[in-house]
């Protein structure tokens, strides 16, 4: 019995990714496009060779938004804000780590830069998570609302005070290589990775083995249980918010100081938004998603290269993430219906079915 | 095109016969919910030109009933008929092209609309709007309706009587020849209730029939020709129009008083019995033993408080009682009037906005729910399903969610399974709650077991004072004797309880003193010590206090 429910679990959360995958290849083909040599060039630029090294750079920023988003999302409150919280780290990382990485060991200067960040994206949350506290204001408003403003921030900031003088680009200066982040040894792969799995590893034994993960739980299945169990909502909010912002600002640091060395204006990578269907498929539990932030890293470095010998838009990637996003919802919605062995029809077309057919018998 | 109803109307007023035929029968209704049986086979039935009324405090099933009768819900057993014909009111669809028109409780009218736009939403089927024939419609509408209505005025500029009668009209639109009015007196003034009076006065000439739903007495013998009382999820009386014609006024009064709130066990008996029984009713008055309680200590001392939340709900302003060690003190009251702010203030979950709570001479206004769950108090909260418990979590883990970072249960923030999973056992065998086991999701359980869970949870770990709100409602006649049965222990072994309940037998058998709660104030307060308590109670609950 419980094998067979792992089984139907399991088919669950993998069939949308093919389902998406398949239309996508279909997709490809009314483009005019030759969907075998799409994937097999994802295939090839993503993992074949020593490609997949790259793409475990990039699993590590997307690993820590994903497991930012997880930790609010599981008490049901929406952090959305994610990319305001990034990039300002993204931009504070880039702006002071040139100078700081001259003027200290690189290895303090690192640790310095990845708390400023920590700190910069969880003060973003800051506002958000008290408005919610405080008034019970939807936190999905006024988090995105902050993202913006923040963004429009971070942007103020490239191109004033960190602009790199020597260049018409608004941008920062460059890290010199030698500055940024070791390889693991023997690899390409930053040891950000490093850094991300443990946090991972960190965040998912907090969740599932403490007492705190427990009144998580507990506020995320009703605020009105947690606070009848005496716990408090507002001082819950606040610490879920920051963990989120400071594990998302986290996020940019080993992106910026591993893998980038620089940001631009405008320049917005948005994991957010390419991840949140993935946590949801590893159903918000920190290992379960680590699969699915592996496949995409997969399918955005190779898919990076791909999409561009397709002649495709890079977006197309996000209409692949689009498709297992609606193939999730259809799947989770017949799979409840199962569960509640109810049929598949929703009730008001059914009724409306029902209906029409009762009023033919009466005409 | 179907508001051929009006000649409808005619018709039934030109026949001798059309005023007094059936309308609408409903046969041994029974409706269930997970741990409540909302309705229990009830029978109603209400003619043309008729008023019904139907008097029931909340929870009676008053308004499962009409959710059924308006093809929200469907009920599990029982049949419905319309004008003598078989009917399966599957969706509010059928409910209208039946002909039954539904008053909800709540302004369901957009403010931001005129009142024609308001009632043309109802219009279905049709492409185009058809303003010229629904102006002619609401004019038709609005001379029976007693009132003339600026069809161009916006809905939110109306006075609240206005609004009212646009919510007949609007139920009526697609010609409804059963109204159903769903408490519609609750927000407005004695004018307005005059006017709507006036307004089903001329719908009854018209020969409509009315349902209308209330529990307040006295709007029933102003506006009703017939009285069906629901508790408790069962018909407990029916006086017809003839029957009450029949009877004076303060002989019909307490024949209802009797029936909503007395304590004889008129639950099961059908309307007939309940009138020939009237007299041997009060043998089965448990009687509540008078303590001297004079003596004792004072432990919970409320000063004026009044309370304040991010919620819409009525707060409680300005009450002050005191309660004495080893004292029951019942907090009664139609529901909605403020009894769970009264309980969340006590206990923490809601902010004391003036006045000030003291247990045993401390002021604990400022303290949050932990520090006062230290101190001893607890909580059984009405809200099992939502608040009481968290669904999605095991038996085990609800046992304890009041403890959680406790030792010996948490060491180091990390849950020692073993002492909690023991302590766990003995609460289950100690509490008799069935569950199949230690890891089964609380959610899962029956309300009984529930409320079991709730029960140990609070009484296990040395409690001081307990408030339980609504301990026994939607429970099984076992559970109930269980559930009350462990709140007497609790009192004997020198506890103090502040029942809040909407039930007078259960208040009238376990309490010291009574309070009686309405729109947040303490408006009596009755010692629980005459035979006639719950009528006075009563008296108090529906405004009718002599």
């Amino acid at each position: 019995m419980k094998s067979r429910k792992l089984g139907v679990d399991f088919i669950r959360t993998v069939l949308p990714v093919l389902l998406a995958l398949f239309s996508g290849g279909l997709l490809l083909l009314i483009l005019g496009k030759n969907p075998i040599n799409f994937y097999s060039d994802i295939w090839r630029f993503g993992i074949a060779k020593k490609s997949w090294q790259d793409s475990a750079t990039m699993f590590a920023p997307m690993l820590l938004v994903a497991v930012g988003l997880i930790v609010v999302f599981r008490a049901n409150l929406w952090n959305l804000g994610y990319d305001g919280q990034y990039l300002i780290g993204a931009a504070l990382i880039s702006g002071f780590s040139p100078y700081l990485t001259q003027h200290m060991s690189v290895w303090l200067a690192w640790f310095l830069l990845s708390i400023m960040a920590a700190a910069a994206g969880a003060a973003v949350t800051i506002i958000p998570a008290w408005l919610k506290a405080k008034f019970g204001t939807n936190e999905i408003i006024t988090s995105l609302m902050m993202s913006f403003i923040t963004i429009g921030f971070a942007n103020i900031l490239i191109k004033g005070p960190f602009q790199d003088p020597n260049i018409v680009v608004p941008q920062t200066k460059v890290l010199p290589l030698n500055h940024m982040l070791p390889h693991i040894p023997g690899t390409r792969i930053s040891i950000g990775l490093i850094v991300a799995l443990a946090m991972a590893f960190g965040v998912h034994y907090l969740l599932s083995r403490t007492s705190f993960g427990l009144k998580l739980d507990i506020y995320g299945a009703s605020s009105k249980s947690a606070q009848h169990a005496g716990i408090s909502v507002p001082k819950m909010v606040f610490t879920l918010f920051l963990i989120s912002g400071a594990l998302i600002g986290l996020a940019s640091s080993v992106d910026i100081l591993g893998h980038w060395g620089y940001v631009r204006t405008n320049w917005n990578p948005s994991y957010g938004n390419a991840i949140l269907p993935f946590v949801f498929l590893g159903r918000l539990n920190v290992l379960a998603s680590l699969p699915f932030v592996m496949f995409y890293s997969v399918l955005a470095t190779g898919g990076a290269i791909s999409t561009q010998r397709s002649g495709l838009s890079s977006d197309f990637l996000l209409v692949i993430v689009a498709l297992i996003l609606l193939f999730m919802t259809v799947i989770e919605y017949i799979g409840t219906k199962q569960d509640l062995g109810q049929s598949y029809i929703p009730s008001g077309l059914k009724r409306f079915l029902k209906f029409s057919k009762s009023e033919g018998d009466l005409g | 095109m179907r508001f051929a109803g009006h000649s409808k109307y005619q018709e039934a007023l030109n026949s001798q016969e059309g005023l007094s035929t059936l309308c609408l029968e409903a046969i041994q209704i029974t409706k269930a919910f997970p741990g409540v049986v909302a309705n229990d086979r009830i029978d109603i039935e209400v003619r043309s030109g008729e008023v019904l009324c139907l008097l029931g405090e909340n929870g009676a099933g008053k308004s499962t009933l009409i959710s059924i009768l308006s093809g929200m819900q469907q009920p599990d057993s029982g049949t419905i008929k319309i004008n003598g014909k078989i009917s399966e009111i599957n969706s509010p669809r059928i409910a209208k092209d039946l002909g039954i028109g539904v008053v909800y409780q709540h302004s369901t009218l957009i403010s931001t609309l005129t009142v024609l736009e308001n009632l043309m939403l109802g219009d279905t089927g049709k492409v185009l709007l058809d303003v010229k024939g629904a102006k002619e419609k609401l004019l038709t509408l609005a001379s029976l309706l007693g009132g003339a209505i600026d069809p161009n005025t916006l809905a939110g500029d109306l006075a609240l009587g206005q609004q009212q009668q646009v919510e007949i009209a609007k139920a009526m639109w697609g010609g409804s020849n059963i109204l159903i009015l769903d408490e519609p007196t609750s927000m407005l003034t004695p004018q307005a209730v005059q006017d709507l009076q006036a307004s089903l006065e001329s719908l009854k000439r018209e020969g409509l029939a009315v349902i209308f739903i209330t529990h307040k007495l006295h709007e029933a013998f102003a506006l009703g020709d017939a009285v069906t009382v629901l508790r408790a999820g069962r018909k407990v009386l029916h006086l017809s129009t003839r029957q009450i014609g029949e009877l004076s006024e303060s002989q019909t009064r307490e024949i209802i008083l009797k029936s909503m709130f007395g304590s004889d066990s008129s639950a099961e008996s059908n309307s007939v019995e309940v009138l020939t029984e009237m007299d041997t009713g009060s043998e089965n008055v448990s009687h509540h033993k008078q303590r001297d309680l004079a003596d004792s200590k004072i432990i919970l001392e409320l000063k004026g408080v009044s309370s304040t939340s991010q919620y819409n709900e009525v707060e409680v302003t300005d009450v002050t009682l005191s309660i004495r060690r080893g004292e029951v003190y019942g907090i009664a009251g139609i529901d909605g009037h403020g009894q769970r702010s009264l309980a969340e203030a006590i206990v923490g979950q809601r902010s004391i906005s003036r006045g000030q709570l003291f247990f045993e001479g401390l002021d604990v206004s400022k303290m949050n729910v932990r520090q006062r769950q230290s101190l001893g108090f607890r909580y059984v909260t009405d809200d099992r399903l939502h608040e009481g418990i968290v669904g999605s979590l095991s038996v085990a883990l609800n046992l304890f969610i009041k403890r959680i970072g406790q030792r010996p249960y948490w060491r180091m923030g990390q849950i020692n399974w073993s002492a909690l999973n023991e302590e766990a056992s003995r609460l289950i065998e100690k509490f008799s709650i069935k569950t199949p086991s230690l890891t089964t999701r609380g959610g899962t359980l029956s309300g009984g077991n529930i409320q079991k869970i709730l029960l140990a949870r609070e009484l296990a770990f040395d409690p001081k004072v307990v408030v339980f709100n609504k301990p026994t409602y939607g429970l099984d006649f076992k559970t109930v004797a269980l559930v009350r049965g462990l709140l007497k222990e609790f009192v004997s072994q020198g506890g103090t309880v502040l029942l809040i309940s909407t039930d007078l037998d259960e208040l009238t058998e376990l309490c010291d003193r009574i309070s009686i709660i309405s729109r947040g104030k303490i408006v009596g307060t009755v010692d629980n010590n005459s035979t006639k308590i719950a009528e006075e109670i009563g008296a108090f609950m529906v405004g009718d206090s002599q």
